[in-house]
């Protein structure tokens, strides 16, 4: 499958640290990917090198297999982490400015825009101005300036942040819907539990450096610790082999237990079969992202 | 160059659609014109107010012919100053004058008295006292019977005039500066530095508001995702710019006309009041020829014009343009409040002040050094040059600082965007000043 962007060993220097060392990663065309990281660990600064805002000072990017230029910012739609809009401008003169930005007419953008406000059914909020709109709905409009100019690649920095549920929803179905119609979705943040819902696959950085990619499932298998959670009626089966077993949770409703390297769940299966346990339900945990991310970070 | 034209129009447009704009744009020019109509009317009511004034003149020397005046009228009575003094109220006078004695041809000084309800003006105190000199000088001059083309070739009226250096004098007559082209001049090159000295911090600092908006408001950053932070910059600055100049525009036409109404409304034989009567005689006395309001006019019109306005704009422009792009810069390092940009305002205000305190120096001595200097130094130019323009600089000087000042525009606009596209991305920090110049260096 062909990638919408590529990034190879992009580096990005600020005069006392490095923000961007070394980082690769593709993304497929058409995927939701995750770029995942704390706090201060280069996301936005490698969200600026793709949106041409700054450049890298080495490595090669491509968008859709052409290398990155001038012309790119108008394929993309950027919707930063610390965004805004002008407080005393009306929503539709607002968005026939900004979308006249992107490279679009001025007719062409009234259609974009008011098919847009249909789909929120919000038309009668063309001569509103946005002082006058609550949070939600601002946000509302940020998301229409972010997709009207029906971008190629669609980058989204922490767009959830300061929405309530119902908005955070509202965008999540849009996110969706978007990624139904084939495009690409570039979704950051460092929340890893919204990554969980949404993302195919991530790359996961770190003061800098890449520290983990792939395919969400994929990853989540790699660094399974065959944690298994069992729900039984009966007694609490202390005496189980320390050796074969360890018991990582324990509560009145379920036990995590943990099978030890060269053995298998069947084993602790067995194992609690034979002492006539009645087994209510029996289930791999998978480790969250949150989880792997934290011991990534820590080795 | 598209994406530029769109920012310029929007700076543009929502601003010069804004309430306060045009509230500020049509009502600047209008209260000037009422202050005018006010004064005018004053000026005009005050005029209108003659002074009937009786005479009772014991020496009869004095008569209504060399004593009269457009809004005195003097009328002589034989009655006895007792009675009249009970009397001349009713009888529809304003003031009583009484001359008492003859004066003898040595008498250096006579005292005169009047008598009137209200105290009297000192200019119409004045004008009675130089009425009445006069006459009694011609009626010396008659006793005396000195020859009256003898009297008048002794006095000799000295008007310095500007020399012209030159050989070619008949060439320059045109610029040749009269005193009242002096005043004119001095008055126009003050005008114009404290114009510019206000350009300068008005429009200067509505870029830079803009610039902290965008930026505090954190639409920046969505609208660097589409343009250039250069783009941006030049585009807010630009369109600020055409707001001054529409303004000024507006302002100009507005001002013409509303003075020409005014003006039209008051003639100037309405204006004539003890106080413009007396300006206008001294105005008469430095030119011997013709009526001193046409002469004010001629000097006006006189002016080099061609060279003044022209120059103005691209001064107005130039200045403008240096000023706000430092403005624009300083902007971009604020992170939150009004109180940050102080440090940086600093340097760009000491030398507008410095400018603006720099004018009557170039007017008092327009060729020396002091002038030279402040009107070629790229920082000062703007406010001096037009302080300048009114005593006709040397061409070549104008032309000298005008490529000095683009040259200057291209550098400072380079040095904010600089500035300006690091500036725009730093929050939640305090910039010093070894940081700034650090910016500059950044690689894009």
């Amino acid at each position: 499958m062909q990638n919408i962007l590529s990034l190879h060993n992009v580096v990005k220097n600020y005069h006392n640290h490095k923000a961007v060392d070394e980082v690769s990663f593709d993304v497929r065309k058409g995927s939701i990917f995750g770029l995942l990281g704390p706090n201060g660990a280069g996301k936005t600064s490698l969200i600026r090198i793709i949106t041409t805002i700054t450049g890298a000072d080495s490595g090669e990017i491509f968008l859709d297999g052409e290398k990155l230029n001038l012309d790119h910012p108008s394929q993309i739609g950027y919707m930063p982490e610390e965004r805004g809009l002008y407080k005393k401008m009306k929503v539709g003169e607002q968005l026939m400015y900004l979308a006249q930005l992107k490279g679009l007419t001025p007719a062409h953008a009234k259609s974009n825009i008011k098919s847009w406000l249909e789909k929120f059914e919000i038309t009668d909020w063309w001569n509103k101005k946005i002082e006058e709109l609550s949070k939600g709905m601002q946000q509302k409009i940020q998301f229409i300036a972010t997709v009207m100019h029906d971008p190629k690649l669609l980058i989204l920095d922490e767009p959830f942040s300061g929405l309530d549920p119902v908005n955070t929803n509202l965008i999540k179905d849009e996110i969706r819907e978007l990624h139904r119609q084939g495009k690409s979705i570039i979704f950051s943040t460092h929340r890893m539990e919204q990554v969980e819902e949404i993302c195919e696959d991530i790359v996961l950085i770190n003061r800098g450096k890449k520290v983990l990619e792939g395919n969400l499932e994929n990853i989540k298998y790699k660094f399974k610790e065959n944690i298994f959670k069992v729900e039984f009626d009966g007694q609490l089966p202390y005496d189980i082999s320390r050796e074969t077993f360890e018991v990582v949770e324990d509560n009145d409703a379920h036990l995590l237990i943990k099978v030890k390297e060269g053995h298998n769940s069947n084993e602790l299966l067995r194992t609690l079969i034979d002492r006539n346990i009645i087994i209510k339900s029996y289930q791999e945990v998978l480790p969250t992202i949150n989880e792997i991310f934290i011991k990534q970070v820590e080795n | 160059m598209n994406k530029l034209w769109i920012i310029l129009k929007r700076e543009y447009l929502t601003r010069v659609k804004k309430k306060s704009f045009i509230l500020v744009t049509l009502l600047t020019p209008l209260g000037i014109g009422l202050i005018a109509f006010v004064a005018g009317y004053f000026a005009s009511k005050a005029g209108k107010t003659e002074k009937n004034i009786i005479v009772k003149d014991e020496s009869r020397i004095l008569n209504a012919e060399n004593l009269s005046s457009t809004y005195m009228q003097f009328t002589f009575s034989d009655q006895e100053i007792d009675a009249l003094k009970k009397s001349y109220i009713a009888d529809g006078y304003d003031i009583l004058l009484y001359l008492d004695e003859k004066p003898n041809l040595d008498q250096q000084r006579i005292d005169m008295y009047y008598f009137s309800k209200d105290k009297l003006s000192l200019p119409t105190l004045e004008s009675i006292e130089r009425r009445v000199s006069r006459a009694i000088r011609s009626y010396k001059v008659d006793q005396t019977q000195i020859d009256k083309t003898l009297l008048e070739s002794l006095e000799t009226s000295v008007n310095l005039e500007n020399g012209i250096a030159s050989d070619s004098d008949e060439e320059t007559e045109g610029s040749k500066a009269s005193k009242v082209s002096t005043i004119i001049s001095t008055v126009l090159s003050y005008g114009m530095g404290f114009l510019m000295y206000m350009v300068i911090f008005i429009f200067g600092s509505m870029v830079m508001r803009s610039v902290m908006e965008e930026k505090i408001n954190r639409i920046v950053e969505v609208i660097i995702s589409s343009v250039k932070p250069f783009q941006l910059m030049l585009g807010k600055i630009l369109g600020v710019g055409l707001v001054g100049l529409t303004q000024l525009g507006i302002w100009i036409i507005l001002i013409i006309i509303i003075m020409t109404v005014v003006g039209s409304y008051f003639t100037p034989e309405s204006m004539v009041t003890p106080e413009t009567q007396m300006a206008m005689d001294r105005v008469q006395e430095m030119n011997q020829d013709g009526d001193a309001f046409a002469n004010i006019l001629k000097e006006f019109t006189a002016l080099n014009w061609w060279l003044i306005l022209p120059s103005f704009i691209i001064f107005f422009l130039g200045g403008f343009l240096i000023y706000s792009s430092l403005f624009a810069a300083i902007g971009s390092t604020i992170s939150d409040d009004l109180g940050e940009a102080q440090q940086f305002m600093l340097p760009i205000i000491v030398p507008v002040i410095i400018a603006f305190v720099m004018i009557p120096a170039v007017f008092n001595d327009p060729d020396g050094p002091i002038a030279i200097f402040g009107s070629m130094f790229p920082l000062f130019s703007p406010i001096l040059m037009p302080a300048r323009l009114p005593f006709d600089p040397p061409v070549w000087q104008v032309l000298l600082s005008i490529l000095i000042l683009i040259a200057s525009i291209i550098f400072f606009i380079w040095l904010a965007a600089r500035i300006y596209r690091v500036g725009i991305f730093m929050y939640g920090k305090k910039v010093s000043w070894k940081e700034l110049s650090k910016w500059l260096f950044y690689k894009g």
